[in-house]
């Protein structure tokens, strides 16, 4: 196993054998199966520091960046995640619906296949969308995020984030703070944190919390103010005004007010508190500048670790295909 | 002069409280004796021994979608008719979300000649309370009333607009013709597309409320009060409009309510894998919802049974969840489900599932049908209540196979069916 870092990481992942073809959501996964990604990432990050930034293991494969929704830190972190692992790319980009195109999500999809694909990246503005997929074609499929379902590479990297910041998730206390309702990376990680023995905590207005929260394995909470010098982690949401639609709180002013992360808020916090944020950021809105910018914020090492997650992701899901490739070749 | 005789079968005819063994004598289209049939002189032409079959009043569905005129790639006036008389139904009950809806005499009409032409089950077009289904201004109530329209409805939406509803069932009053509703407030319901609950929550998928259902129910039935009409609840969905209907019903007023099969056996789990053949409007609910459904059935507040057969292209059920569209089809094995939902959990028993099917929706659209009293017109469904059978979208005669129903077991199925003293469906045929 050439691509984990620390003995221990590597141990673990050499025990373990990754089966899962397609990517679609951290709430099916195992923590096993967290653990052996982020450990397959810590070895993946030892690449992005050597002067040739390339290992072999996808060559000769074909990964397609099918995107239906606009994205460029995800959809360019995947792309050169693949490069790096030796990937053929094919840039795929449909604004809007599948049906607004006149093509059905289906078609192209069974299209790209013609053509001999191996993975696909799907970023969609429909929940399910890359299960759909995974029922139509035979590649191998990631969700890079599906309307307000998972974006499960997202959860991967702050959840690596904080285990390379902080060791164990083990009893930490993290915060997540804003649109819950409408967030795909605040399911993602909600799940994963849960799995890993983190406690997560929810903030933000009622309006923007979804329904039977009560459910979720979390704690719901109104005032910010009353958790943040609890809290070892606050990921703070961007507000998705794109997404909302309808108003949903009455202004952005009384929402920086109220859930902000202001300076202010900030001294109260403990001192090592990590400030993470899956971009991009409204500066003013959710999260000062001051802030995002200050000693607290993990914003750009969040980027950095993205590209080693969807670096072990798109070799995980790929071995996994070949594994079963193997096993239905088996008479 | 042609005549039938079914001999020995259990005939149920719910409108004369029969249940019994005996023969029922069918002549020119028409029943002429049901029992002992010696008396009529019978000297039938065909002859069929029904031993072990129920002979039931022609099953009516009041709830069904044709997509014709406008998307008969979907369905057709005479393919769903097919598929009713697969199912055992000898009449059905058209809404008017078509292309153009069926909001006028003229179209009324030409879902008369349709059928007529097509000569499989009988088929009553449900008028459009509103000009184009839009929820403004009434559409042409009276002159669809002449037409033949038996009903009216906006289903695929509700009227939104209270104002628009009073009005509407003030003047539906005149013609005693019922309005019957979709119950949801578009306004609470947003995008929704699946049960709000923990399960939408975890799809990411927007949810609609119990309470858009139930706030319109709660208006409506204010609104059928003061205008004393006749008020109808289209598939009812959660336990707490099927209080609102007892509560209505107990106060006296003319108001009923019709259920789905696919209300009354699938929750919302089933919406897990992001399947479209489980996006329905209203959405499925809970278990909580369909013990409550159920409950109300046996206690007789809701009084029929409908499938709300709603045909869809697979192209478009492939789509995403959030984008396909709402609904299934039901007619060809409704029978089977109900049994599976009703009759083996003893929530009711034979003769209370006929009534739902024949002569409760009849009554309630002012059809002289839904009995087998001598002088009725002969439509006559045989159920073989002990067949056992698999759910095979295949064999529908629907033209769509949107089903999510497709491999299931089921028990009890209709094995003929007589429309005006013609056997139109034999299973096997």
């Amino acid at each position: 196993m050439p691509y984990n870092a620390t003995p221990s990481a590597a141990n673990r992942a050499d025990r373990f054998i990754w089966r899962r073809k397609h990517l679609l959501g951290l709430r099916d996964l195992s923590r096993e199966e967290l653990l052996h990604v982020l450990d397959t990432a810590e070895g993946f990050k030892e690449i992005s520091t050597r002067s040739i930034k390339k290992a072999p293991p996808l060559r000769g494969k074909v990964v397609v960046n099918l995107f239906f929704e606009d994205s460029t830190r995800t959809r360019n972190s995947f792309t050169l995640a693949a490069n790096r692992l030796s990937a053929d790319v094919l840039e795929f980009t449909a604004t809007g619906s599948s049906i607004s195109k006149g093509e059905t999500l289906r078609d192209t999809a069974r299209n790209l296949e013609a053509m001999g694909i191996d993975i696909v990246v799907i970023r969609h503005s429909a929940a399910g969308a890359p299960h759909l997929l995974s029922r139509c074609i035979d590649a191998a499929i990631v969700n890079a995020g599906d309307g307000q379902h998972e974006h499960p590479t997202q959860g991967l990297l702050d959840i690596f984030t904080i285990r390379e910041l902080r060791g164990d998730l083990k009893g930490l206390k993290v915060a997540i703070v804003g649109d819950i309702a409408h967030s795909r990376v605040a399911r993602s990680n909600i799940w994963g944190l849960h799995k890993l023995g983190a406690e997560v905590i929810l903030v933000g207005p009622p309006t923007l919390m979804p329904a039977s929260v009560e459910k979720l394995p979390v704690t719901v909470c109104h005032d910010f103010d009353a958790v943040i010098p609890e809290v070892d982690v606050m990921n703070m949401l961007r507000v998705q005004f794109e997404r909302i639609g309808s108003t949903v709180f009455p202004s952005g002013r009384e929402y920086s007010r109220l859930f902000g992360l202001t300076m202010d808020r900030l001294k109260r916090a403990r001192k090592d508190v990590l400030v993470m944020h899956p971009g991009p950021v409204n500066r003013g809105m959710e999260i000062e500048s001051e802030v995002a910018d200050g000693p607290n914020s993990t914003i750009l090492r969040q980027v950095s670790n993205g590209l080693a997650i969807r670096m072990a992701v798109l070799f995980l899901v790929n071995q996994a295909a070949a594994l079963k490739e193997g096993t239905d070749k088996t008479p | 002069m042609s005549e039938l005789l079914l001999t020995n079968g259990r005939i149920i005819d719910p409108a004369n409280n029969v249940d019994a063994v005996g023969d029922v004598l069918v002549r020119d289209g028409k029943i002429v004796a049901i029992g002992d049939v010696k008396a009529a002189k019978p000297n039938p032409e065909q002859t069929i021994d029904v031993q072990g079959l129920i002979v039931a009043p022609g099953l009516i569905d009041m709830h069904v979608h044709l997509r014709e005129p406008g998307d008969e790639e979907e369905e057709t006036i005479a393919s769903g008719a097919a598929a009713a008389l697969a199912g055992g139904f000898t009449s059905i009950a058209c809404m008017p979300n078509t292309d153009p809806a069926i909001d006028n005499e003229a179209t009324v009409d030409f879902v008369y000649r349709q059928a007529a032409r097509a000569k499989q089950a009988n088929v009553f077009p449900v008028g459009a309370i509103t000009k184009g289904r839009k929820g403004e201004e009434l559409a042409e109530i009276g002159q669809m009333v002449r037409g033949g329209a038996v009903a009216f409805s906006d289903d695929g939406d509700g009227v939104q607009n209270p104002a628009v509803m009073l009005r509407a069932l003030k003047y539906a009053a005149m013609f005693d013709k019922p309005l019957l509703q979709h119950c949801q407030d578009n306004a609470l319901a947003g995008k929704g597309c699946m049960n709000a609950g923990y399960l939408a929550t975890v799809l990411g998928l927007p949810g609609i409320s119990p309470l858009a259902e139930e706030l319109m129910l709660y208006r409506d039935i204010q609104l059928a009060k003061q205008a004393k009409a006749r008020y109808h609840a289209q598939h009812v969905s959660t336990a707490g409009s099927a209080t609102l209907v007892a509560q209505a019903k107990n106060a006296g007023l003319s108001i009923t309510a019709e259920v789905t099969p696919h209300h009354l056996l699938l929750t919302d789990d089933n919406c897990k894998d992001y399947d479209p053949n489980y996006k329905m409007n209203p959405p499925l609910r809970t278990a909580d919802d369909i013990a409550a459904l159920r409950r109300a059935v046996a206690d007789g507040v809701i009084d029929c049974l409908v499938t709300d057969h709603a045909p869809h292209l697979r192209s478009e059920k492939e789509l995403e969840f959030l984008y396909a569209p709402c609904g299934i089809i039901g007619l060809d094995c409704a029978v089977g489900l109900y049994v599976k939902a009703l009759i083996e959990p003893k929530v009711i028993e034979w003769p209370r599932l006929i009534a739902m099917m024949t002569v409760n929706p009849a009554r309630i659209l002012g059809l002289k049908k839904g009995t087998l009293t001598p002088g009725a017109d002969a439509d006559i469904t045989l159920i073989d209540p002990s067949c056992r059978w698999t759910v095979d979208v295949e064999q529908f005669r629907s033209k769509s196979r949107n089903c999510p129903y497709h491999g299931w077991e089921l028990t009890g199925r209709a094995v003929a069916t007589i429309v005006a003293g013609d056997v139109r469906f034999e299973l096997g045929d």
